[in-house]
């Protein structure tokens, strides 16, 4: 469904990704990992367009995204802080979202109604909490029903309770076959959202297969020490090369 | 009285031998008309088209037009030629005299005469229109000189005057002529009430014309405004001065002006309004200077001229000079730009007025400088010159600014 | 597009800089009419307004808000939305929120004290520099990632074109002043959008100054309507071209 092929991209000298293969398919969910500055988020942003790659070309169902906007109606982006203007009310927020995809007309409203952001429809955004406000970008995300779903660090700022609404929103999005592509810090939630697991490395792929084969592969039970061990794995390589250049 | 005494016996004279009317018809010989004519007779034109030229008229006679029958000279020279004395022209139109440089052609041309008059006469398309030369006692009234050349050198001076005097030239219009109004020699005359437009040189020219006054006449786009030269004892009183525009064009150029009055004219969108130069005691007061270029260019050969209680408005540069010695006083004026404050309630600033900006002097020395002005960095430069004159003459100045300007009840503010 | 502009415009006319703008626009107006009844007088005092004030607010405010909105701008680049769209409307609110402020800010108390066309063609000239200075604005904020240099780009260009560069022309007149450079000089006015706009101010004020005795060119070129023409095709370039290089940054750009 999503199709990365030969990204390249440097932030001026920094190389971010280096020939960069990925694929997405639908009905998955991914957790996708790696230390800071691994290249994460930039490989979501290369996907809603936001970064544009030097060399490659991402393909979203089927087509190159390449001067393309309209597939991004395909797509439910939750971002790592949402920032909204200040003076727009929470309504009028949903409401241009809405107006920017006038081809949807069935809105999923239900995370809406479970976080009881009908309530407050009328306070201006620069009033809101920074849990509220996360609770309004994924209202966002799940509104259109698009096919796929990527979110950023969704749960970081919500409350327990609100974690748990938003994670069975997730399962219950993932059961009905929609590619969900998710970032997070916090493992256990990868474990119970997630069934693949991708963990990129200095800009490369390090690890590409579902969570069950990465717990065979490492020998481990539980998925945190699995990753830890996958972590491990790769700064060897990295001090491999080091070791390398020195001889 | 001299002058009433000379009519009376003009009239006495003529009266024996039985003035009479003589009636034309269309296309009949005025020339020999006028040689039939008796002393003081008048020659009555009906309307039509009456095409001759150098009709010479030597005896006193009138010759009245019926709702204005056109003399056409076709272009050859001169239409009427007059020398003497008592000869009236009225209600006639006079077309066509060719452009001649030669012979200065005129639509009318008065040689060494007395007591004549032109009175309500229209000439159009003429070199000269009417030319005096070594007359006196002209009564020239009422008329309108419209000439269509493109060129300077293609057209003569509307009313021309050489070596005349006592003589009255009022309410006239003249328009598309090289000079306006041209005065050489001329004195005790008084021209009032002319509109003079559109001219190619100068509305109003003189020279070595002395006693003589200028009053509520207007001056309006005229190549190069208004030209006074060499002369002394002159009288311009409510006159009206405006957009004389153009890199050589003044409301008044006074060169070697003295003892001579300027008092309640309007200056009006001149690039110069006042440019003088070898001028002295002479006063400039209750006049208004507005919206001009350069209010006044005083040159430094000017001395001992006053200016009094006249109103400066919304100029560009007020007063600009070429040197640092300055001999003229300036008291009591309204400068709109004076930003000084009245502590003691006398209407008058506790504060002297510097009327030349430092910029105004750079664009002395470089015109081009001009395309800064209003500019932010040249506002800060005048500002500071304003509080360390350094370039600025020091003697230019107001002592006493008023407050308020004046009100000095034209019709025009 | 429309709705984008709509939802930018509704944000930047709530916002309360928009509404302290207007007011002081309206204080400076009144009390400009206030001191002085002569319309000359009055059109002067809002030309200092226009060259100096207009474009450092305009400059600074389009920065200031470039980089506030930089979130909500993702934002909207990840939804279905075209680029161009996103950095239009963007622009457009700023440019109608500056140019609004300065018609109701001064279109008020000329309603109760009368205009004429000098102050018309003045507002022309205000909302004109707003549009360059934004623009200057803009570009520099989109090839900077800091707001802070950003803000001192877009100054730089505020002092460098209404300060500096006139400096140099002056200097540049007196080094040559034995030469004609009238031509020159007016070539390097059009070089500067502040001074263009003084210019077209001129040719409405000193138009009887600027016909003086600095010769046949600028008699033609000030009498005529080409110079008109000439000289708000000019500043027409630059309302556009520094918002059209920053749009093709801006497209280019990584969020």
């Amino acid at each position: 469904m999503i199709s990365a092929q030969q990204i390249h991209k440097k932030f001026g000298k920094l190389e971010v990704l280096k020939d960069f293969n990925l694929e997405f398919d639908a009905g998955k969910s991914y957790a996708l990992m790696g230390p800071n500055g691994s290249g994460k988020t930039t490989l979501i942003k290369i996907i809603l367009g936001m970064v544009i790659p030097n060399t490659g070309e991402v393909f979203v169902q089927g087509e190159s995204i390449k001067g393309n906007f309209a597939y991004r109606s395909n797509i439910g982006y939750m971002p790592q802080i949402g920032r909204y203007p200040d003076n727009i009310r929470i309504g009028q927020l949903f409401s241009m979202m809405q107006d920017m995809r006038p081809g949807i007309k069935e809105y999923d409203l239900d995370l809406i109604e479970a976080f009881g952001l009908d309530k407050i429809m009328d306070k201006p955004m620069h009033t809101l909490s920074g849990g509220t406000r996360q609770k309004v970008s994924a209202a966002l995300a799940f509104m259109f029903r698009a096919e796929i779903l990527i979110l950023d660090e969704p749960t970081a700022g919500l409350d327990p309770m609100a974690v748990e609404t938003l994670k069975n929103k997730i399962k219950k999005e993932r059961d009905t076959g929609k590619l969900i592509l998710i970032t997070s810090h916090i493992l256990s939630e990868l474990d119970e959202l997630t069934d693949h697991a991708i963990y990129i490395n200095e800009g490369e792929v390090f690890f590409n297969d579902t969570i069950n084969s990465l717990k065979d592969i490492t020998g481990e039970e539980k998925f945190s020490t699995a990753i830890a061990r996958l972590m491990e794995w790769s700064l060897k390589k990295k001090k491999k090369i080091t070791d390398l250049s020195h001889v | 009285m001299k002058a009433i005494f000379t009519l009376i016996l003009t009239v006495l004279m003529a009266f024996p031998s039985g003035a009479e009317t003589i009636r034309l018809r269309a296309g009949q010989s005025i020339k020999e008309a006028v040689n039939n004519a008796s002393d003081g007779d008048t020659l009555l034109l009906s309307s039509g088209l009456y095409q001759e030229n150098e009709i010479i008229i030597r005896k006193p006679l009138t010759i009245l037009g019926e709702s204005f029958p056109i003399i056409d000279g076709r272009d050859k020279g001169n239409i009427f030629l007059v020398a003497g004395e008592n000869i009236h022209f009225k209600g006639i139109k006079i077309i066509n005299t060719g452009k001649s440089n030669m012979d200065d052609s005129a639509g009318i041309k008065f040689f060494d005469s007395k007591n004549c008059s032109v009175d309500n006469v229209q000439l159009e398309n003429t070199f000269f229109g009417l030319h005096f030369s070594n007359s006196s006692n002209m009564t020239i009234t009422n008329n309108h000189l419209v000439s269509t050349a493109e060129k300077e050198y293609q057209t003569g001076n509307g009313i021309h005057l050489w070596k005349c005097k006592d003589s009255h030239i009022e309410k006239n219009y003249v328009k598309g002529h090289r000079d306006g109004i041209y005065l050489e020699f001329v004195t005790n005359t008084v021209s009032q009430g002319n509109f003079i437009e559109e001219n190619n040189r100068y509305g109003l020219h003189f020279m070595f014309s002395h006693d003589n006054s200028y009053i509520k006449n207007t001056f309006k786009k005229n190549g190069a405004g208004v030209a006074v030269m060499y002369t002394k004892n002159v009288l311009m009183k409510e006159n009206i001065f405006e957009e004389n525009e153009g890199p050589s064009s003044y409301g008044i150029l006074l060169k070697d002006i003295s003892d001579s009055e300027v008092v309640g004219n309007i200056f009006r969108k001149n690039t110069i309004g006042i440019y003088m130069e070898g001028s002295s005691r002479t006063i400039f007061k209750n006049n208004s200077f507005n919206n001009n270029g350069w209010a006044l260019k005083l040159m430094a050969s000017c001395d001992q001229n006053t200016f009094e209680a006249n109103n400066f408005f919304a100029n560009t540069f007020d007063i600009s000079t070429n040197g640092s010695l300055v001999l003229n006083k300036l008291q009591e004026n309204y400068w709109d730009k004076y930003e000084g404050y009245d502590l003691d309630k006398d209407k008058i600033g506790d504060i002297p007025y510097r009327p030349i900006s430092l910029f105004s002097v750079i664009v002395e020395k470089i015109p081009s400088a001009v395309i800064l002005w209003r500019s932010f960095m040249v506002t800060l430069l005048d500002r500071m010159e304003k509080v360390i004159p350094s370039i600025t003459p020091e003697n230019m100045i107001d002592n006493s600014p008023k407050m308020k300007p004046y009100d000095f009840g034209t019709t025009n503010p | 597009m429309f709705k984008l502009l709509k939802y930018s415009l509704y944000d930047i006319v709530k916002s309360r800089f928009a509404i302290l703008y207007t007011i002081f626009m309206i204080l400076v107006a009144v009390s400009i009419y206030q001191v002085s009844e002569d319309m000359s007088k009055v059109s002067l005092s809002l030309l200092n307004i226009m060259l100096m004030i207009v474009p450092l607010i305009a400059a600074v405010f389009a920065t200031t808000h470039f980089f506030n909105n930089l979130e909500f701008t993702e934002l909207m680049l990840a939804q279905p939305v075209k680029r161009r769209d996103v950095f239009l409307s963007q622009v457009l609110a700023v440019v109608i929120m500056l140019s609004a402020a300065i018609v109701i800010g001064f279109g008020i108390p000329m309603i109760l004290w009368g205009a004429d066309s000098t102050v018309l063609t003045l507002l022309g000239i205000g909302i004109a520099l707003s549009v360059v200075f934004a623009g200057l604005a803009f570009l520099a904020s989109v090839l900077t990632r800091d707001k802070a240099k950003a803000i001192g780009i877009s100054l730089s260009f505020w002092i460098y074109f209404s300060l500096i560069y006139d400096g140099f022309v002056l200097y540049l007149i007196y080094s040559f002043a034995d030469y004609p450079l009238e031509k020159t000089t007016l070539g390097l006015v059009f070089f500067n959008p502040v001074d263009l706009g003084r210019i077209i101010m001129l040719m409405q004020l000193d138009i009887s100054a600027l016909m003086g005795y600095t010769g046949a060119f600028f008699q033609n070129f000030f009498g005529s309507a080409k110079g008109i023409l000439l000289s708000s095709a000019m500043m027409l370039l630059w309302m556009l071209w520094p918002l059209g290089v920053a749009m093709r940054v801006f497209r280019k750009k990584d969020f």
